[in-house]
């Protein structure tokens, strides 16, 4: 330890209070530790200081600082608003968005001790792992991402304008029902680029109109023919499918849609498909963040920078942050991202530097490597949750968490069974499954649409795959069906599927009032 | 690295999405304010607040797994099990897996918090209260002049002497100016003074502190006041708001029931379109008094029934403390339609002549029993209202005797009229 005499020299702040030379010093002092000492790769960071009420907005439109109207978000702003009203629910500390520059916002109500670990956490943590991210760096585009939104929200204010807020509002909550089935799940294509979108988006509507009317044209004496030429093959082909991405193929096939709401669904489409891989990296991306806080933190207050009574504030907020409950505690809720997260990473760091006969077994390509934080790295880049819990829960972490598998069949009267538990015969069977509660594909229903009936009723039939006998849930299913019949603009059938690839049950919805 | 500071944006970004919300939840909404009504004291109902919406209508739908599949599931924190085991199933699910996050968060009503505006606009829909305002005032409010504290510019004519020269003495004592008398003595002790050496150092002294006073000012710029006033509105559209009930042994709890909710939809009503409301609660069996809100709804009381004895209150509390020139005087009267014989003459007239005059509006209900009903009985005091109900007069009268009754008794008896249409019905 640095004496003290020494470091009241050092700090960066003194008590609770901050003002902004304060921040930027603190940005600073981060940024050398996670650019120099742990070699972290960011984009450009701005930091927004931004009041509670403020932060609730931001929240509402699902983190984004600009963001098209409608009245869901607004029932979200309510929502939170009457939770955090009641004390029920703190706000979070702080929302990042993945952008270049990226924008992590601050609240001022945050003790300066509070504001280091945003920073450290959000503007360091999180920033390399957008930034580094595979899925991130296939899916999303940072540096075009606020322009985007920016053309959206004056877009979708335009057709407002336009063609009245009713009719737009019916669309964008057609396709906000249909939102988790409008992401490309499969790499494939290019990576995205926002920018050329909207460049481009004038000049796909003229096209896309016309290859509509091309498709869709009946002509009278060729009919009989078209419906015996076109096999089932070939009609599918024509069309794309089978296609699990329900929006695309609407803004690319629907019949009926004017081009307007096939710009929204696009916009819909993109917005679901930015998020898409934050939902696929929520241990890893909390994970990151935190251990790259809990870093920093560390070597600040190594340094001096910090005294020893901000440190103690930090260290409180930190273990709230990566708290774990036990199955049978009042307030467990399913596993904590960020302490899931955070252990992983720690677990790694140990088997890295200290490893055990066990680990030297398990992890052959990393344990003792010594060097923990380009371990890290790699691993940061590479994975999702899926395939990073599927690598690298260990063990020794299973043993420490004491976790178990449940196996619950309502066919079996007697009860549900512990299938496997911390033991040498449970470690791959526990590691698997959890890895498994990670894999969207696995959480989502699997839903695809399979065939459209052109030459006759022009029936749009869908196809879930039912897992596990998880069928759909009828109330909500049958909503989501009507949004879909009325952009689709004729009957829509949805088959549930079992196993043996029979036909076990069939939702149905016929359009209301075809949008016009 | 950039820093900005976004706290002073314009706020209420999500203003407009709320209002959207509203929109579209509205009748969910009108539903939930008239829910939360009942339970609310008459001038909390004011505050606005949380309400609870059902949460169909404003799902948002997608494809969701539904119940009863085979589930797997990884949970940390074991203590007793082994491989093998078997769990009973926790009572009351069905085969279900425990519960996931998030799940648990008050989905089944949707609660948030309404403005006071926003619940006052939901509510009051479409209501207009009859015969508004007074003919001889004016709509605009008077505002006069109010002191509010010192400023430090403002007109000659508001210069505050006093505060200013306080101002000027502290600056003074702060910067340690010399004082007058301190000069003058030193002056004096060099005139007197013989030493030559001995002057020079005092007349450096002297120069010094003469500098001093100069440099620091009897009276700055700084030290000036101002009177400072702000123009406070003066409510000249004020009203009042009579509470007349029959307390006697043949209301009852229910019937008392009905009673506050139509008061309490009049004091809204009226909150809403005056700046200034006074609510006076009469009670009366066969004598009256005036008391407070909880004593009138909840105060137990017995014995016989005169209701000209509420009247004469009404009429001397008027004289005493609500000039008619001044005051919009609203009156509403629920009773079960009791009364004595005897009394009936005296209630017409006292009606008729004294309180009709001076009320905007009198409105009579009629409470019953849940069971009854309203439409056959002819009760003594409906049978004397009516006699002097007329075009003339601003007294309208109903009868109500279920709950679900009250708003649309309500609604009727406010509604927007064509203006030539007159209040009694």
């Amino acid at each position: 330890m640095t004496t003290t005499a020494m470091s009241k020299e050092r700090l960066l702040f003194n008590g609770s209070d901050w003002d902004f030379p304060t921040l930027q010093g603190i940005h600073d002092a981060c940024e050398e530790i996670a650019l120099g000492e742990l070699g972290l790769d960011v984009y450009p960071n701005q930091i927004e200081v931004i009041t509670s009420e403020q932060m609730l907005d931001a929240y509402s439109s699902t983190g984004m600082p600009l963001f098209y109207r409608h009245w869901s978000f607004g029932k979200h702003f309510a929502h939170h608003e009457a939770f955090y009203r009641r004390g029920m629910r703190d706000l979070a500390y702080e929302i990042v968005i993945n952008s270049s520059p990226c924008i992590s916002y601050l609240m001022e109500e945050n003790s300066a001790t509070m504001q280091t670990l945003v920073i450290a956490h959000a503007a360091f943590g999180h920033n390399h792992f957008f930034k580094n991210n595979y899925l991130f760096q296939l899916w999303t585009d940072a540096d075009g991402i606020l322009d985007y939104l920016n053309f959206a929200k004056a877009y979708i204010a335009r057709c407002e304008e336009r063609y009245g807020e009713v009719e737009v509002e019916r669309t964008l909550d057609a396709a906000h029902a249909l939102m988790s089935h409008g992401v490309h799940r499969h790499a494939g294509k290019t990576k995205v680029d926002l920018r050329d979108e909207e460049r481009r988006e004038q000049e796909r509507r003229v096209h896309e109109e016309q290859v509509f009317n091309d498709l869709w044209r009946t002509v009278p004496t060729g009919k009989k023919r078209t419906a015996a030429d076109v096999g089932l093959e070939k009609r599918r082909l024509a069309l794309g499918l089978p296609q699990d991405n329900i929006l695309y193929f609407l803004e690319k096939s629907a019949p009926r849609l004017q081009p307007w709401q096939r710009e929204i669904l696009r916009i819909v489409r993109h917005v679901a498909q930015y998020f898409h891989p934050q939902r696929q990296t929520k241990v890893m991306n909390e994970g990151t963040a935190t251990y790259v806080h809990y870093r920093i933190m560390n070597r600040l207050h190594e340094r001096g920078q910090i005294s020893d009574g901000n440190f103690l504030e930090f260290l409180k907020s930190h273990a709230n942050v990566v708290f774990q409950p036990n199955y049978d505690d009042r307030r467990f809720s399913g596993f904590n991202p960020y302490a899931l997260g955070f252990a992983m990473m720690q677990d790694i760091e140990r088997i890295v530097t200290a490893p055990t006969e066990e680990d030297r077994a398990w992890f052959p390509d990393i344990a003792g490597r010594g060097d923990a934080m380009s371990v890290l790295r790699d691993i940061w880049a590479d994975y999702r949750d899926e395939s990073f819990i599927n690598q690298f829960l260990s063990p020794n972490l299973i043993r420490q968490w004491r976790l178990f598998h449940l196996y619950d069949d309502p066919e079996q009267e007697e009860g549900i069974l512990v299938s496997a538990i911390h033991d040498e015969r449970g470690y791959r069977r526990i590691r698997r499954q959890l890895s498994r509660e990670y894999d969207i594909g696995w959480i989502d229903p699997g839903i695809d649409i399979v065939d459209v009936d052109l030459a006759g009723d022009r029936r749009l039939l869908l196809r879930h795959n039912v897992t596990n006998d998880w069928f759909l849930q009828e109330a909500d299913t049958k909503l989501v069906l009507q949004h879909l019949a009325n952009l689709w603009g004729y009957d829509v059938l949805l088959q549930e599927i079992d196993s043996s690839n029979e036909v076990v049950k069939e939702h149905t919805a016929s359009p209301r009032k075809p949008i016009q | 690295m950039h820093i900005v500071d976004r706290r002073l944006n314009p706020r209420g970004k999500s203003l407009e999405n709320r209002q959207r919300f509203l929109r579209r939840a509205k009748s969910a909404v009108q539903q939930a304010v008239k829910r939360s009504l009942q339970s609310r004291n008459i001038r909390d109902v004011l505050d606005g607040g949380e309400i609870t919406l059902p949460i169909d209508g404003l799902t948002e739908p997608g494809f969701r797994r539904g119940e009863g599949g085979i589930s797997d599931q990884i949970l940390p924190g074991n203590r007793a099990f082994v491989e093998g085991d078997i769990i009973p199933r926790p009572p009351g699910r069905s085969g279900g897996r425990p519960k996931e996050a998030g799940e648990g968060d008050g989905e089944d009503g949707f609660r948030f918090v309404l403005t006071r505006e926003e619940f006052l606009d939901v509510f009051l829909d479409d209501l207009e209260l009859p015969d508004l305002a007074k003919r001889r005032l004016t709509e605009t409010e008077e505002e006069s002049p109010v002191r509010a504290g010192y400023s430090v510019s403002g007109s000659p004519s508001n210069l505050a002497v006093g505060r200013t020269t306080r101002m000027a003495m502290m600056r003074r004592i702060a910067l340690r100016r010399p004082r007058i008398q301190e000069i003058e003595a030193l002056r004096r002790e060099i005139e007197e003074c013989e030493d030559d050496e001995k002057r020079g150092a005092l007349e450096a002294k002297l120069k010094a502190l003469t500098e001093k006073s100069r440099r620091i000012p009897y009276i700055d710029p700084l030290d000036v006041r101002y009177r400072r006033f702000e123009t406070e509105p003066k409510p000249v559209a004020k009203a009042v708001m009579f509470c007349l009930m029959d307390v006697s042994g043949s209301m009852s709890e229910h019937m008392k029931d009905l009673a506050k909710r139509f008061y309490l939809l009049l004091y809204l009503f009226l909150s809403q379109r005056y700046k200034k409301v006074e609510i006076v609660f009469i009670r009366h069996t066969d004598k009256a008094e005036e008391v407070d809100e909880e004593t009138f709804f909840y105060g137990p009381a017995t014995g016989g029934t005169l209701v000209s004895s509420a009247l004469a209150a009404m009429r001397a509390i008027v004289a005493a403390r609500f000039d008619p020139a001044e005051w919009n005087i609203y009156a509403a009267q629920a009773s079960d339609g009791d009364n004595s014989y005897s009394d009936g003459t005296m209630t017409g007239q006292l009606l008729r002549h004294e309180i009709l005059p001076l009320c905007q509006y009198f409105a009579y209900i009629e409470v019953g029993e849940e069971d009854s009903d309203s439409s056959v009985s002819r009760s003594p005091l409906w049978t004397l209202y009516e006699g002097i109900r007329s075009e003339q007069v601003p007294l309208s009268m109903r009868k109500v005797c279920q709950r679900n009754e009250i708003f649309p008794v309500f609604h009727e008896l406010f509604q927007k009229r064509d203006a030539q249409s007159k209040v009694a019905p």
